[in-house]
C-alpha cells in the first residue's frame, strides 16, 4: 500500500485496503471557517428540527475554527457570521478558535501547519477545498461540503472511496529562480484541471527532498486545481523539525510500502523546468513566463494560502529590496505569526519602502471577497490558486497565476517579467 | 426531509462549457449568506446579470428554458471551491438533475445532500442531449434517460439512489443508524 492507502487503512481499522474500496474512516482533526462554519451551523439547526441531537460534538479538542475569508469583517453580514462562529465555539467548548484581533489568526490552511494542528499520519478534513494543502506534512487531508463536515463534527468519522494515486517525481533541485508554484502550475498544465479527479497526488523524488516544507505545502495546496481528492508527501526530518519548532504533539508517521502501487508515475527534471504562469481563465492554461513577458499589468497580488507563507514573502522581498513597484502591489501575510516574522526580519520594511501596501491576514481578494478586488478589465498577476472568470473581482477582470518571484518581478516592471530578466 | 426525486421530465437547459467552477455557479459575494433557500436568484449571477440587467444572450435568461428542471453541461462540472451554496443555488433555481460527462468530487457529493441527481454520461451522449429540444425523461428507479425515442441507462451508487428516491437526508439516516454501523464495525474489526 502507498501512504494514502496506509493512512486510510489505519483510520478505518483495516489491515489492507485497495483503491475503490469504500471505507468508514475515523477522523483525527476537523476544521471550519467563516464561510463553511455558518453553513455547518445551518445544518445543525436543520437536524435539530428533525429531532436529532446536536448537543455535543464528537471531540471539541479535535476541531478548530479559522476566521479568514471575510475578515476583518468586510461588512455587516460577515460581522454577523463571525459572531455566530464565536457563539458556536463557546457553546461546544472549542478552544482552538483563531480570532482576528486576538493574537494568532489567519488563513485556515496556513494555520494548520504554522500551529502544528495537523500531524503526520492523521486524517484531516476541512470545510474548504484547499484542505489538501496540509497533506504535505504526511497526512490524509481533504475538503468536504458543509453537510459532510457537520456529520464529522457530530460523529468523528466519514466514508471515503479509497483513491488511486498519481505519483509525481521531481529529479534534482529546483534552481533559485524557480519555486514550487512553477512546478505545480506545470503539472496542472500537463494533466489538466480534471487530470487528477478523484486521485491522490503524491510528490516525491530528490527534488522534493531538497524542498522546504513550505514549498511542499504549495504543491499539495494546488492539487485541488487538478481535481485531486488529496495531495500528499511522505514526511522526512524536515517535516519533523518543522513540527517540533511549533510544539507539535506526539504522532506516528506513516510511509508507503516498498511495493506500493501507483496508477501512473510522472517524472520531471528540475533542470528542464522554466518559470511558469497560468493565463486567464484557468490554472491549466499555462505557458512559460518568458513567452508572454511584457504583457501590461494593473496590479500584483501576493497573498493567500498558496502564496503568502513566510518563504513566499521572503522571495518577494528578495526582488523588491531597493526597488520600487510600478503598479499597485499588495502583500497580505497568510497568518499573524508569518507577519511577525516578516516584520522582525525586515521584510515588511522592504515592502513598504518599495511602495507596497501590506494588509492583514485574510483570503481577501484571492476569492474576490475584499482587500483589493479587481475592476472590469483590470489585469492582475497573483500568487493565488484560481483565475476563473470573476474569481478576484469583476467577471471581466483577468488574473495570471505565478510564483511570488514572478509576481514581485512583474510588480517592479509593471509587465509580466521573468525574475532572471529584471 | 429532502424532496424526493424519482421521475423528472422537462426540456434540458444546455450550458455547453467545460470546467464550470463554483465561482461561476455562486459568486463570492453571496457566500456570506447562509439561508438555504433563495440562492436560485444568485445562480450563475455574473453570467446572467450585468449590473442589475439580465444578459439576454445567456441561456438561463431565455424564456424558452423557463420550465426546465434538467441542466446539461460540460466536463468537470462544479470544480473549485467546496461551497455547498453551489448545490443550494442549482436546486433553488429549479434544477433537480444535472447531467455532465464528469463532475468534481466535492460538488458531486454535495448534490446528494441537497436533493439533486447528478448524472455522468459519455461525452457524445451529453453533446446529443444538449441539441435536443424535446422533453427528456429521467427515471431514477430504472436508471434510464429517454428522449427522441432513444433510451439509455446511467450509473448511480445504490445507497445514493435510495437517498434520493426516498427523500432521505443522508446525514440523518447515518446518524439514526449509528448503532448498527458501530456494531458492524466491531464485528468486522
Amino acid at each position: 500500500m502507498n501512504i494514502t492507502e496506509k493512512i486510510l487503512a489505519r483510520a478505518s481499522g483495516k489491515s489492507t485496503i485497495s483503491p475503490d474500496d469504500i471505507i468508514f474512516a475515523n477522523v483525527d482533526k476537523a476544521m471550519i471557517h467563516d464561510v463553511s462554519g455558518p453553513g455547518v451551523i445551518k445544518v445543525f439547526e436543520k437536524l435539530q428540527k428533525q429531532g436529532i441531537s446536536t448537543d455535543k460534538l464528537w471531540d471539541s479538542s479535535k476541531v478548530w475554527v479559522a476566521e479568514d475569508h471575510f475578515v476583518p469583517s468586510a461588512e455587516k453580514i460577515s460581522a454577523e457570521n463571525i459572531v455566530k462562529l464565536s457563539k458556536f465555539t463557546k457553546q461546544y467548548g472549542i478552544e482552538k478558535h483563531f480570532k482576528y484581533g486576538m493574537g494568532q489568526y489567519g488563513i485556515c490552511h496556513t494555520l494548520s501547519h504554522e500551529e502544528a494542528l495537523v500531524l503526520p499520519g492523521e486524517v484531516y478534513v476541512g470545510g474548504d477545498s484547499h484542505t489538501n494543502t496540509t497533506g504535505a506534512l504526511g497526512a490524509f487531508a481533504c475538503g468536504l461540503g458543509h453537510t459532510d463536515v457537520a456529520y464529522v463534527l457530530l460523529n468523528g468519522k466519514i466514508w471515503f472511496k479509497v483513491p488511486e494515486t498519481l505519483y509525481f517525481k521531481l529529479n534534482g533541485k529546483l534552481p533559485d529562480h524557480m519555486m514550487a508554484k512553477d512546478l505545480i502550475l506545470k503539472i496542472i498544465g500537463d494533466i489538466g484541471t480534471e487530470g487528477a479527479a478523484y486521485y491522490a497526488m503524491q510528490f516525491g523524488g530528490t527534488g522534493i527532498s531538497e524542498m522546504s516544507v513550505e514549498s511542499r505545502l504549495t504543491l499539495c495546496n494546488m492539487t485541488t486545481e487538478a481535481g485531486a481528492k488529496n495531495g500528499i508527501i511522505e514526511p522526512d526530518q524536515k517535516v519533523f523539525d518543522y513540527l517540533a519548532e511549533r510544539g507539535a504533539a506526539k504522532y506516528t508517521p506513516v510511509y508507503g510500502d516498498i511495493d506500493a502501487e501507483y496508477a501512473k508515475v510522472y517524472e520531471y527534471e528540475a533542470s528542464e523546468l522554466e518559470p511558469t504562469i497560468a493565463k486567464p481563465f484557468s490554472p491549466e492554461n499555462i505557458t512559460v513566463v518568458r513567452d508572454i513577458a511584457g504583457v501590461e499589468l494593473d496590479k500584483s497580488y501576493i497573498g493567500s494560502c498558496t502564496g503568502a507563507k513566510y518563504e513566499d514573502l521572503e522571495a518577494a522581498a528578495k526582488i523588491l529590496k531597493g526597488r520600487q513597484v510600478k503598479i499597485r502591489t499588495e502583500v497580505l501575510p497568510a497568518t499573524i505569526s508569518i507577519y511577525k516574522r516578516a516584520m522582525e526580519n525586515g521584510l515588511i520594511k522592504i515592502f513598504l519602502d518599495a511602495g507596497v501596501t501590506v494588509g492583514p491576514p485574510t483570503c481577501g481578494a484571492c476569492c474576490g471577497a475584499h482587500m483589493g478586488v479587481l475592476a472590469k478589465d483590470e489585469i492582475c498577476i497573483s500568487t493565488t490558486n484560481r483565475n476563473f472568470p470573476g474569481r478576484m473581482g469583476h467577471v471581466e477582470s483577468q488574473t495570471y497565476l505565478a510564483s511570488p518571484l514572478v509576481a514581485a518581478a512583474s510588480a517592479v516592471t509593471g509587465k509580466i517579467t521573468d525574475p532572471r530578466d529584471l | 426531509m429532502m424532496e424526493k426525486i424519482s421521475k423528472v421530465s422537462s426540456i434540458v437547459t444546455p450550458l455547453d462549457r467545460p470546467n464550470i467552477d463554483t465561482d461561476q455557479i455562486v459568486p463570492k459575494q453571496f457566500l456570506k449568506l447562509v439561508q438555504r433557500t433563495g440562492f436560485g436568484a444568485f445562480l450563475f449571477h455574473d453570467w446572467r446579470f450585468d449590473q442589475n440587467n439580465q444578459k439576454k444572450e445567456f441561456v438561463l435568461n431565455d424564456p424558452k428554458y423557463s420550465g426546465s428542471h434538467i441542466l446539461v453541461s460540460g466536463d468537470n462540472f462544479g470544480c473549485g471551491s467546496s461551497r455547498e451554496h453551489a448545490a443550494w443555488a442549482i436546486k433553488d433555481f429549479g434544477f433537480d438533475v444535472v447531467i455532465a460527462p464528469s463532475f468534481a468530487d466535492i460538488f458531486y457529493n454535495n448534490c446528494f445532500k441537497n436533493g439533486i441527481l447528478p448524472i455522468s454520461l459519455p461525452k457524445d451522449i451529453v453533446s446529443d442531449l444538449m441539441k435536443t429540444v424535446s422533453t427528456v425523461s429521467v427515471d431514477l428507479a430504472s436508471q434510464t434517460i429517454s428522449y427522441d425515442s432513444k433510451s439509455m441507462k446511467f450509473d448511480i451508487d445504490e445507497s445514493r439512489k435510495k437517498t434520493l428516491l426516498e427523500g432521505l437526508d443522508d446525514i440523518a439516516i447515518t446518524l439514526q443508524h449509528e448503532a448498527t454501523i458501530t456494531a458492524f464495525e466491531k464485528s468486522h474489526a
